[in-house]
């Protein structure tokens, strides 16, 4: 017998929530299991049967990190570097990208192909050669090492985001100031640079993600366990402290909790700005 | 990384974005121009185009880094790594954990955000699934690989709700599959943020008018919804080739490309080269063909984005 368009219409209802609900398990079951983790004593972790919340919930394994002053370093040394990099990507990236918006000059065209293709460089490929500068400059185990090498992955993106931010802002406005009388650099940074604060946001906030987030050459070009980051702190914690499960998720939140909040910040800009790939006028 | 850097730009952003400038203020501005772009020339000099150079060289040298006296050594290091079984190894391993990766992540994408776009569930329910559908984007790699280290421990829940006793990580036969799985986890959001967006921007009346002509769902996803997101999804394939294919942190915090070679990728393959083995000469060579590949998948990426326009 035919089901009616009523019908119908809920089974197909039915099996899509359905369908959201197998998902979510899939996609948010991990990331509960982590929190509900880093709340245990370490010896529930792995009891039978597993339970999501244990007799023995507790902040401890937090304590135990966010007390512990080796911890703590690593948070210091990733808010040092990454905000490092954040203010002088963007410092960077506004000029080069007011130059982009406002100027013709020669060499445009290929200075272009070649920030679009820094992108693809393999960071391996990169690391290689830097080990050498970075050792040969007396760069290596120092926060200027990691700074000036994360620039690579910051700087294009942050010149491509900018340039089509003030390509979005009317020529005019600037013009305007310079009939007056004033420099260009007067125009960038009394008209231009108030008014795209939005932009200078999200992009502050991706660079610092990415910084915040790198793994390969914080692992290579840093040496000693005061000038290490929050992921390599996460794997040094695997080694250190005979496996304490608890600690190692309770220091995996607290590591994350910035890109967290970054994220809830941008989310708009990211859900509507992604496959356009960059911000269009 | 989970966060990844979603650089792709409209490639005509930075050549087309200034309208055309008044003439006689021309060469005055010009010279300024390039005032503004000192900091950005000079970081790409030394960030980009000295490291480059440097790795060529590298590779055509011996005893480069370490030693003092390096020779050069024309394709000698070339022969070595493309004879060496190793990289052939890890060259599979790679293409293995690409391809299975990015089609997972496009299938499982594409169906989270047709869940996530139906009409037939509540606005706020649907952002409170987008939600968690975003999660493992958030997380970087080392948090994903010590978190799947211990959902996969051999005592651990995975085992208990499969009711199986396997040492996900450390089985030969098991490894590479999954750390397939951990990175097809960590990155279908990002398809998925993607193609909901490209989703919401098909226009409702192709939809309606395709269901007026008699075309079921099924007609209808692969006769309008398919084609309308195909730039977009040509973009994400080729963006998450030149990602995963690069990825290095997930492989070395969960099996550090082990047991044995089983999980070794050309990312880790190059690592210990340099780090392990100390052999930088080799290691640039395996660099720089790690480089060459990337260049290709980043050319069609570029060529396609241009068609797009």
């Amino acid at each position: 017998m035919a089901l009616t368009t009523q019908g119908r219409t809920r089974l197909a209802r039915s099996g899509v929530l359905a369908g959201l609900i197998l998902g979510a398990v899939f996609a948010a079951g991990p990331v509960l299991w982590m929190l509900s983790s880093s709340f245990k004593s370490n010896t529930e972790i792995f009891e039978l049967p597993p339970r999501l919340i244990t007799g023995s919930f507790s902040f401890d394994a937090y304590t135990a990190i966010l007390t512990d002053s080796e911890t703590l370093r690593f948070f210091f040394n990733s808010y040092l570097v990454a905000g490092a990099v954040t203010i002088l990507t963007l410092l960077v990236a506004i000029h080069a990208a007011y130059a982009f918006s406002r100027f013709e000059f020669r060499g445009k065209r290929v200075l272009n192909v070649v920030i679009i293709s820094v992108q693809a460089v393999p960071p391996i490929t990169l690391l290689i050669p830097y080990f050498g500068l970075v050792v040969g400059l007396g760069l290596y185990n120092t926060y200027p090492g990691l700074i000036l090498t994360y620039m690579v992955f910051t700087l294009p993106y942050a010149i491509i985001m900018m340039t089509g931010y003030l390509n979005t802002l009317p020529r005019e406005l600037d013009e305007a100031v310079r009939v007056d009388g004033a420099g260009s650099l007067t125009a960038l940074w009394r008209v231009l640079v108030p008014i795209s604060v939005p932009g200078i946001v999200s992009v502050g906030i991706y660079t610092f993600m990415i910084a915040w987030n790198e793994y390969l050459f914080a692992l290579t070009l840093t040496r000693t366990t005061e000038m290490r980051t929050v992921p390599i702190g996460i794997q040094l914690l695997m080694g250190q402290h005979s496996y304490e499960w608890n600690q190692i998720m309770a220091m995996s939140i607290l590591g994350s909790i910035p890109v967290l909040i970054l994220f809830l910040v941008l989310q708009r800009y990211f859900i509507s700005g992604l496959t356009a790939g960059s911000v269009k006028s | 990384m989970s966060i990844r850097t979603f650089t792709a730009p409209d490639p005509e952003t930075l050549v087309n974005g200034a309208q055309p400038p008044k003439k006689r203020r021309q060469l005055r501005r010009a010279g300024e121009s390039y005032g503004f772009l000192a900091p950005t020339l000079i970081l790409l000099l030394v960030l980009m185009i000295v490291p480059i150079v440097m790795v060529v060289g590298y590779s055509f040298q011996d005893n480069v880094i370490l030693k003092s006296s390096s020779e050069f050594t024309g394709i000698a290091n070339y022969v070595t790594v493309l004879t060496d079984p190793g990289f052939w190894k890890a060259t599979g391993n790679t293409l293995y954990f690409c391809l299975i990766s990015v089609a997972a992540h496009l299938v499982l994408g594409l169906t989270f955000a047709m869940l996530l776009n139906s009409r037939l569930i509540s606005a706020p329910s649907r952002a409170f699934f987008r939600a968690l559908y975003v999660l493992p984007w958030l997380f970087t790699a080392a948090v994903i690989a010590v978190l799947w280290r211990m959902l996969l421990s051999p005592n651990g829940i995975v085992n208990f709700l499969l009711d199986t006793d396997v040492e996900w990580l450390a089985s030969p036969q098991l490894a590479l599959g999954t750390v397939t799985f951990i990175n097809i986890w960590a990155g279908y959001p990002f398809f998925m943020v993607s193609l909901l967006a490209g989703l919401q921007g098909i226009p409702q009346d192709l939809h309606e008018a395709a269901s007026i002509d008699g075309a079921s769902p099924v007609q209808r996803f692969w006769n309008v919804t398919i084609p309308q997101l195909r730039p977009i999804i040509v973009s994400l394939l080729l963006l998450d080739l030149i990602w995963t294919s690069q990825q290095f942190a997930l492989i070395w915090l969960t099996t550090g490309g082990g047991p044995i070679d089983v999980t070794e990728m050309l990312s880790t393959y190059t690592y210990k080269l340099a780090f392990a083995n100390y052999d930088f000469s080799l290691a640039a060579t395996s660099a720089v063909l790690v480089l060459l590949l990337s260049m290709v998948l980043a050319v069609l990426y570029v060529r396609h984005q241009k068609a797009r326009d």
